[in-house]
């Protein structure tokens, strides 16, 4: 039975209103998450603006909201995501590499890599009762940046290992038996290829880690961190020999959220505009290290392409 | 079967077979590559063609679950390549490969050519130099990308690209040079262009070639073996095997009637 061009026409009307619908609810889903977002956003920024200024940046917190700063925040911060980056990124890296590239195919390797995927949804502050106990008091390191490093390079482990897989998995086979096929050994297609052509999948996995780590709160909380800090680390560079000083890893330290969390705890509304004003300054961050991960992986799809 | 004895064999296969697993995907092969020749593996698709051509340099080694028997010994030093007292990248060094589809490294179209010379340990630029320089000209390529060497390979058409692939296995100097399918991704210009070089190669080196274009391997190639099923069937001279071949499977294949 051949359908009249009349019931086609009605039966495509009917089938293209639901495909209208879905686009639309889509679309409305999509706007109400990112409205809330962006007045979150536009809200902080509009609290926090009359404290957003040099001295802001330049000054240690105080009694007197009005010449409260950020200054030990945001170097403790910035600190910490060095310690943290310095110990995720080549363990990370190395570990996604031997899963990839050199692990056998057996049941280890699977009991591995589903342990690898769930640490990803460990709470954060598991992590930071974990430091307490194996950084802090097993290993004495203290309530130093070198701890909360640590603690957050654990936490950010398995998002740089699944990052990392993920990009060493987007290397084509056919690269890899070209490099095999000259007479190269597995280290020198691991190092000469695969990691080369993977770098931008794994540098985004690893921005990605730390943009997560610079806002984390509860494990810093828990291994102890200071919420009152009135002055700097030890300089990492001075001016004699050896021009490298190691005494930062062991100061005590603040950082960005925990800043904020101290100042919104406190009865005075005044010290609220300082959170607010740290939350901008906090969000700003996140989004310069997503932006920067996003042109990363730009650039290298521009350049490598199979 | 009778079969013309090479003058000289560069790689006698002898009952080769090859299993993944529980599956024989080759069964007892035995035939003579001739040196300085151009030897042809044809058949229908899944014959073990491109199978057998991975075992002459151990590629089937990177996946689990692969087991060889029988020998491909290496002439005039009679090395059984499929030893296991040889390590494959010994193997992958002396006998080089193509691919299907171009496969050049994303890197400059020098460094690709210079890579194999680079996990040989060549540190000498000059000597890097002078070997990309022969191994281009050697690919037919050197003409069009001699102005810009350090451009990146992937920006090269697919016919120049799988030149470049071809130069970049040619730098080394490999004894055999396996191809598999070189052209089937290449349109007809790009095509011709290749078997003219195959042609050419065969001074330097001995090519076992496999080819899912019948007409491909009667133009360049001077013996084919016709696979069915992972074994043998009719192994001679092209010119032979595709005006009196003495097996009816091949008579069948190569007439069109199936594959």
């Amino acid at each position: 039975m051949a359908l009249q061009t009349e019931q086609i026409r009605v039966l495509i009307a009917r089938h293209k209103l639901r495909d209208v619908c879905f686009d639309l609810l889509g679309m409305f889903v999509l706007m109400i998450a990112l409205l809330v977002l962006a007045a979150l956003f536009v809200q902080l920024a509009i609290d926090g603006f009359e404290r957003l200024n040099y001295d802001f940046f330049s000054n240690f917190p105080s009694r007197r909201a009005a010449r409260a700063g950020i200054l030990s925040a945001w170097v403790g911060s910035i600190l910490v995501m060095l310690v943290t980056a310095m110990a995720a990124v080549p363990v990370g890296v190395a570990a996604g590499l031997w899963l990839e590239e050199y692990a056998p195919r057996n049941w280890l390797a699977e009991v591995i890599e589903i342990n690898v995927t769930n640490l990803a949804g460990v709470p954060s502050i598991i992590y930071g009762l974990l430091a307490l106990g194996l950084l802090v008091y097993q290993m004495g390191l203290g309530q130093s940046v070198l701890t909360a490093g640590l603690t957050l390079a654990m936490m950010i482990l398995p998002v740089v290992i699944v990052a990392t897989r993920e990009a060493i998995r987007a290397v084509p086979q056919t690269i890899r038996e070209a490099a095999y096929g000259l007479g190269a050994t597995r280290w020198q297609v691991t190092r000469d290829h695969v990691l080369p052509y993977s770098l931008a999948g794994v540098l985004t996995g690893v921005i990605i880690g730390l943009s997560r780590a610079i806002g984390e709160t509860a494990p810093i909380i828990t291994i102890g961190a200071l919420t009152f800090i009135a002055f700097l680390p030890p300089a990492p560079i001075t001016a004699t020999a050896p021009f490298v000083n190691f005494d930062w890893l062991f100061s005590p330290f603040t950082v960005m959220p925990i800043q904020m969390f101290n100042w919104v705890s406190r009865p005075d509304a005044a010290f609220h505009v300082s959170a607010a004003a740290a939350g901008v300054v906090l969000v700003a961050m996140t989004l310069t290290m997503n932006s920067l991960a996003i042109w990363l992986r730009f650039r290298a799809r521009k350049r490598i392409k199979w | 079967m009778p079969v013309n004895t090479p003058p000289a064999a560069k790689a006698e296969v002898r009952d080769l077979s090859f299993f993944y697993g529980d599956f024989a995907a080759l069964k007892n092969v035995s035939l003579d590559v001739a040196e300085h020749e151009v030897t042809a593996l044809i058949g229908p698709s899944g014959c073990g063609k491109s199978t057998m051509l991975r075992c002459f340099n151990r590629m089937h080694d990177l996946y689990p679950g692969s087991r060889y028997a029988g020998e491909i010994r290496l002439q005039p030093d009679n090395v059984n390549l499929l030893g296991k007292d040889i390590d494959p990248v010994e193997t992958r060094i002396r006998i080089g490969m193509v691919f299907q589809k171009p496969n050049p490294f994303p890197k400059t179209i020098f460094e690709n050519v210079a890579y194999g010379l680079r996990i040989l340990g060549e540190k000498r630029r000059s000597t890097i130099a002078d070997k990309v320089e022969k191994s281009l000209r050697d690919a037919a390529l050197w003409d069009e990308v001699k102005d810009r060497l350090d451009h990146l390979a992937t920006s090269l058409s697919g016919g120049q690209q799988q030149r470049l692939c071809i130069a970049r296995t040619l730098a080394t100097e490999p004894e055999i040079v396996l191809f598999d399918e070189p052209t089937s991704a290449l349109d007809p210009i790009a095509t011709a262009s290749i078997e003219e070089l195959i042609i050419e190669l065969k001074k330097q080196v001995t090519v076992l070639i496999v080819t899912h274009n019948m007409q491909q391997a009667g133009r360049i190639s001077r013996y084919t073996a016709f696979m069915y099923l992972g074994e043998l069937v009719e192994f001679g001279e092209t010119e032979k095997i595709f005006t009196r071949p003495t097996k009816q499977q091949t008579e069948n294949y190569i007439t069109g009637r199936f594959g």
